[in-house]
């Protein structure tokens, strides 16, 4: 026989009464507050304004943790409970993503889905472009359900990473050392740039880069630059070692500074280099050129994923947090250093005019161009380096990729760096 | 008598307890892992002898270990050369224990920033528009900016024995320090010059301490990657570059196996030195 006290009775009702009538925003809004999700990426977007604006928006804190895409890929394929939003490249993913350690999402509760450009969803940034070689991000961005540790071709409603930003990259050149026009990714090599010239010493993209580089001088067309043969290895990286003995590169870099302090101290003047070390180059008052080259860019794309052990009020938050970035106020503060937006749409309300003409529509600016952090990078009458959205997106020769020989290329990097 | 051997292992026991649990155990577990395999994301514990095999068999390793050697080599003659002159210096020519003390401490102010820090500042000075090629240019003795002075060899051996010379400072002056002033004055009395003096009585009363000193510094320079990464602008490698390189790309076993031959290359060479010089008998 169950006895039924009044006590037990009114804490019944008043947990009924809580759950029917306040219902779920309240404790929502509630708890949101202690909410803390940690998310660890590269540098590139792991920026501290973002988490103090997470706070003010959307009440709960935003960890971040940057690292270099090596540290990255190891800690998303390794270490699953140690975050629980992962930021990272779309050939990171390809590597990560058969691991099981993220979980795909639901395009169903993306706000802006429909606003995603198609580089992400179909691969064509118009209907008539064509798809570049490579990790391109459509062909890993898209699983085949919930549990799905696969790739599919169409667009199925579960996502692998939600695209947060992206860019073309080409080399760096500064135009006051050089003194003529650039046009060919060839020109890394050119004698006339011996003990002056840099390439980054991050395999998997720098191998990208030497690919457009051997292509460029007329050495070698590859089939797919981003899924070398064992042969085309040896030959990309035969060509560059011999460079090296020459005495052609100053020296690496790994990490982003470094790319700066050698740009902006003259030490090298032309290298491999990502749009914001440019811009952090410009702030500093020396002029440096993120050069279109008549091959055209090595793009990537990174994207936010959930950790697998990622649920309940976390996840909701999580996809709050998504969709907050998909709002456009992200957008604007990336697209203001040169990156773009997955949605730029949105980006164009936090952006003013003139910030929109120069940085996405390729217009000459009207007024000076800051950077989100007030350093002045541009004035009036400049235009950007590549021009519009289109013409630079438009332009790409191939995605950052990673190959299924990505074993041997490594040990052949190594042997690289060790000549 | 038991009771004398149960207090002495007693007191032993800390330092056993702390050697075993965090130099032995450890070690153990580097030459464990270092016959596991490895795919791009899973160790799998195994017993294979791949990654021996791989390091063994590959070029870039015996030249890597040269590289290593070479850098050793270079850095322990600058700056035992360096060091013993230095120590010379403050136990023979200064006079008073308060002089001695103060230009000893002057040496270490160096030492109380960061060794990165010290690292890092040879760059701007080092570099194609530095202050040292610009003083260069201006004095008229190059024309050009000399390019070797940073990214190269050159700044790498410049930055170690900047960084270790110390390490063979304090051993070669602390058992300069407790040579017997006399035996110098006997010598000068049976008639020895200075150089006589110097070969013949202080070089072998000083060998404990150079030895310690070059195993500071031979240890410290092989097991190095961080100077060599900066100053070589990347461009060279030694063999804490290799293993460093392994374990970025989650290749633990096949860093744990060079780790473990560049363990015993290290014993090795501190063994050859200890059958020069005994310094436990000579201390």
């Amino acid at each position: 026989m169950t006895k039924v006290n009044r006590r037990t009775l009114l804490k019944g009702g008043a947990a009924a009464v809580a759950g029917s009538t306040l219902g779920a925003p309240m404790i929502w809004a509630q708890n949101i507050k202690d909410v803390t999700l940690r998310q660890f990426g590269t540098g590139v977007s792991n920026l501290n304004e973002v988490a103090q604006k997470v706070k003010e928006d959307l009440g709960f804190t935003l960890e971040m943790t940057a690292l270099d895409s090596d540290s990255v890929t190891q800690r998303a394929a390794t270490q699953p409970n140690s975050f629980d939003i992962a930021d990272i490249e779309y050939w990171i993913c390809k590597k990560v993503w058969p691991t099981g350690n993220l979980q795909a999402m639901d395009t169903s509760k993306i706000k802006n889905y429909d606003k995603i450009v198609g580089i992400f969803r179909n691969g064509l940034l118009t209907p008539e472009s064509t798809i570049a070689q490579g990790t391109a991000p459509h062909t890993v961005g898209f699983t085949s359900g919930p549990d799905g540790t696969d790739f599919v071709a169409e667009e199925s409603g579960w996502m692998t990473l939600i695209p947060t930003i992206y860019n073309a990259d080409t080399l760096g050149i500064r135009p006051d050392l050089i003194g003529r026009p650039i046009n060919n990714w060839s020109e890394l090599l050119n004698p006339e740039f011996k003990g002056k010239a840099s390439i980054l010493d991050i395999s998997s993209i720098g191998i990208m880069d030497m690919a457009m580089v051997v292509e460029s001088m007329g050495e070698y067309t590859y089939p797919d630059k981003g899924n070398m043969t064992r042969e085309e290895i040896d030959l990309t990286i035969g060509i560059f070692t011999e460079a090296k003995r020459n005495g052609q590169f100053r020296a690496f870099w790994k990490s982003f500074d470094e790319s700066v302090n050698l740009m902006a101290s003259g030490e090298v003047v032309i290298q491999s280099m990502w749009s914001p070390a440019i811009t952090a180059v410009k702030s500093r008052g020396i002029p440096c050129i993120y050069q279109p080259l008549e091959e055209g860019y090595r793009s990537w794309g990174g994207g936010i994923g959930l950790s697998a052990s990622l649920t309940g009020l976390e996840r909701d938050a999580a996809y709050e947090y998504i969709n907050w970035y998909l709002d456009g106020w992200v957008g604007g503060f990336l697209m203001r250093q040169g990156y773009y937006s997955a949605v730029p749409e949105t980006s164009k309300n936090y952006m003013s005019e003139n910030e929109w003409g120069y940085w996405f529509e390729g217009k000459p600016a009207t007024d000076v161009i800051t950077s989100p952090f007030g350093d002045p990078l541009a004035q009036a009458g400049e235009t950007r380096d590549g021009g519009s959205f289109y013409d630079r997106m438009g332009s790409v020769a191939c995605w950052n990729a990673v190959m299924d020989e990505n074993q041997y290329m490594v040990r052949k990097w190594n042997e690289f760096i060790a000549a | 008598m038991r009771h004398k051997t149960l207090s002495g292992w007693l007191m032993a026991m800390p330092l056993t307890l702390v050697l075993v649990f965090f130099l032995v155990l450890p070690i153990i577990m580097i030459v464990i892992v270092s016959f596991w395999r490895a795919t791009e994301f899973s160790i799998i514990p195994d017993f294979d002898f791949e990654n021996y095999e791989f390091l063994f068999g590959s070029n870039v390793t015996y030249r890597v270990f040269l590289n290593t050697f070479k850098y050793a080599a270079i850095t322990w003659a600058l700056t035992l050369a360096i060091g013993f002159t230095i120590a010379y210096f403050l136990a023979f020519h200064v006079r008073t224990l308060t002089w001695q003390i103060a230009l000893f401490l002057l040496c270490t102010i160096p030492f109380w920033t960061s060794n990165i820090i010290r690292m890092i500042s040879w760059i701007p000075f080092l570099g194609r528009n530095g202050i040292a090629n610009s003083t260069l240019i201006s004095w008229g003795v190059v024309g050009e900016p000399v390019d070797w002075l940073l990214f190269s060899d050159f700044a790498v051996i410049l930055a170690f024995v900047h960084l270790y010379t110390l390490f063979m400072v304090v051993p070669i002056f602390n058992t300069m320090m407790r040579i017997d002033k006399s035996l110098i004055e006997a010598a000068r009395d049976a008639g020895a010059n200075g150089a006589q003096i110097l070969w013949n009585v202080i070089i072998p009363l000083t060998k404990p301490g150079i030895m310690i000193g070059t195993i500071f510094v031979v240890t410290l320079v092989m097991g190095d990657f961080i100077t060599v990464r900066f100053m070589s602008g990347s461009q060279s490698a030694n063999v804490g570059r290799l293993i460093s390189n392994d374990i970025a790309l989650l290749a633990y076993p096949s860093a744990a196996a060079t780790a473990v031959v560049l363990l015993l290359t290290v014993l090795i060479v501190i063994g050859l030195m200890l059958r020069f010089v005994d310094i436990r008998k000579e201390l």
